[in-house]
């Protein structure tokens, strides 16, 4: 990163180390580093690398003290803005939050759709259930908060949004996010048949495609 | 053709485990897997499976089984009646059971989970790597229901261990040594002494993914939100209540409320094993 200087480093239990960081770019920007450095034979064995919103968790990791000093070093550079490929996600924006999002937004319904599906996004992290990818990108001038009530089903293939997060819901879940869209077969989300079972793993790149939803 | 178990009562939950998922948490995959490892290991090598070849969890009130050929299985962990046909035989140790026969492991008398190990371990499809049911996210195969039929491995030729093995008791009390940490700051100097001076007990809302507790609130620092974060096996979360909840094996791969410390993962065995009002205390370590 631009200082050079990782923020903070945490321990968690003693096999652990939680690293913050200020934001989600510079989130972005380490676990790629670590992802590099495990690629090329260069990370101590780690478990798991599990990024957070502005943390990632190193699990697993024989001798945390160890590794903290040697993280204390790194000079973690900035990723490239189109580092990676695009998975395009086919959707439709006809979900029954889509009045109120819209609302928030102060545009119509109809907008929505170009709004939404004019940026890109990318995976910062999962959780939640498997598959499940918080996606960064919306311009925080169009975040919006969760419903007060969760909805105790939310359908599998669910476009939903939540604060600075869009996600596409892999399975039929409870859930209080905001639904503007679906995603008309959520199948390849999670397909446990794949060699990579996820479709959005943490730092992929997605766009939206707005699907005709004329029947 | 190896034997197959048909269930002829599932219990209240019972599930294959072995020693969960590595390596996939990033996906949002739970580890899952055996929550007394040490027992599910002990009875294996009574039979001479594998460490971590797949067995069945039970928790409280047993399952029973029949096998269409004869099997030698190994019931441990909590204690509890073991039968074969309605007659005693031991627990904590292999038995045969013949084709067509009952196996009934009863009510646990101590503890929660009861083992249940099978010579050549339960061939249940494995899903990443792993046969363990995973209840929080529905990976691996489903809870145990009547009339379920369950295929077996091949029992291993390795020598199964010979005589007989201490099972540890479950706890009357449970002490949970615990380091500080990543998010002690967000706590009150009070609530750091309270954690560690305070009895609390294990509360009836405990399963696979958290042992809950009751007892006095831990008073936060710092109101703010906290971004959601990666969480370790022993990572003891507070969520708005103040009551502590000590993550097990299912628990989510990440997770929103502060982390004031982690419970070292050989204490988690006993956590699996403490019932519903055991105390709880939380010890530096």
């Amino acid at each position: 990163m631009t200082d050079g200087r990782l923020l903070d480093v945490r321990p968690a239990g003693r096999h652990a180390l939680l690293i913050e960081l200020p934001d989600a770019e510079r989130t972005g920007d380490l676990l790629a580093e670590l992802l590099r450095r495990r690629a090329a034979g260069t990370l101590p064995p780690v478990e798991e690398i599990v990024p957070g919103a502005r943390t990632v968790l190193l699990d697993g990791v024989r001798d945390p003290e160890d590794l903290a000093r040697r993280l204390a070093d790194w000079d973690v550079p900035s990723r490239a803005a189109d580092d990676g490929g695009v998975v395009e996600i086919p959707v439709r924006y006809d979900g029954p939050d889509l009045a109120d999002v819209a609302a928030q937004w102060g545009i119509g319904a109809d907008e929505v759709a170009a709004r939404h599906s004019s940026h890109m996004y990318r995976v910062a992290f999962c959780g939640f259930a498997p598959g499940f990818g918080y996606l960064t990108g919306l311009p925080a001038e169009l975040h919006v908060p969760r419903r007060d009530t969760p909805r105790t089903r939310v359908p599998a293939g669910a476009l939903a949004l939540a604060g600075p997060y869009s996600a596409v819901y892999p399975r039929a879940t409870p859930g209080g996010w905001q639904l503007i869209g679906t995603m008309p077969d959520p199948a390849p989300l999670w397909d446990l048949t794949r060699d990579q079972p996820a479709l959005l793993t943490p730092g992929t790149r997605v766009r939206f495609v707005t699907e005709d939803g004329a029947a | 053709m190896t034997p197959k178990l048909t269930v002829v009562r599932s219990g209240a939950l019972t599930t294959v485990q072995d020693s969960g998922r590595r390596g996939h948490a990033h996906l949002g995959v739970p580890r899952s897997g055996a929550m007394d490892a040490p027992a599910m290991r002990l009875a294996n090598r009574l039979l001479g499976n594998a460490p971590d070849a797949a067995v069945l969890e039970t928790t409280l009130t047993g399952c029973a089984l029949r096998p269409d050929g004869t099997v030698t299985v190994v019931v441990g962990g909590a204690p509890c009646p073991v039968t074969v046909d309605g007659r005693p035989v031991p627990w904590g140790a292999p038995v045969r059971v013949p084709a067509g026969a009952v196996l009934n492991a009863g009510a646990v008398t101590a503890g929660v989970r009861s083992y249940l190990a099978v010579a050549g371990g339960i061939a249940a499809e494995p899903v990443l790597g792993s046969r363990s049911t995973d209840l929080l996210s529905g990976l691996g195969p489903s809870p145990l229901c009547d009339g379920d039929v369950l295929p077996l491995g091949a029992p291993a030729r390795q020598p199964a261990l010979p005589g007989g093995a201490p099972w540890p008791a479950p706890p009357a009390e449970l002490t949970l040594p615990l380091r500080l940490g990543p998010r002690a700051d967000w706590f009150t100097p009070a609530a750091l002494r309270t954690l560690t001076s305070a009895t609390y007990r294990v509360s009836p809302h405990s399963n696979r993914i958290g042992l809950r507790t009751e007892g006095p609130p831990l008073e936060r620092a710092s109101t703010g939100e906290l971004p959601s974060e990666g969480m370790v096996l022993g990572a003891v979360q507070v969520p708005p209540d103040g009551r502590p909840v000590v993550f097990l094996h299912d628990h989510p791969t990440t997770g929103g409320y502060p982390v004031i410390g982690v419970v070292a993962e050989t204490a988690l065995a006993s956590a699996a094993q403490a019932a519903v009002g055991t105390p709880v205390r939380f010890t530096p370590g």
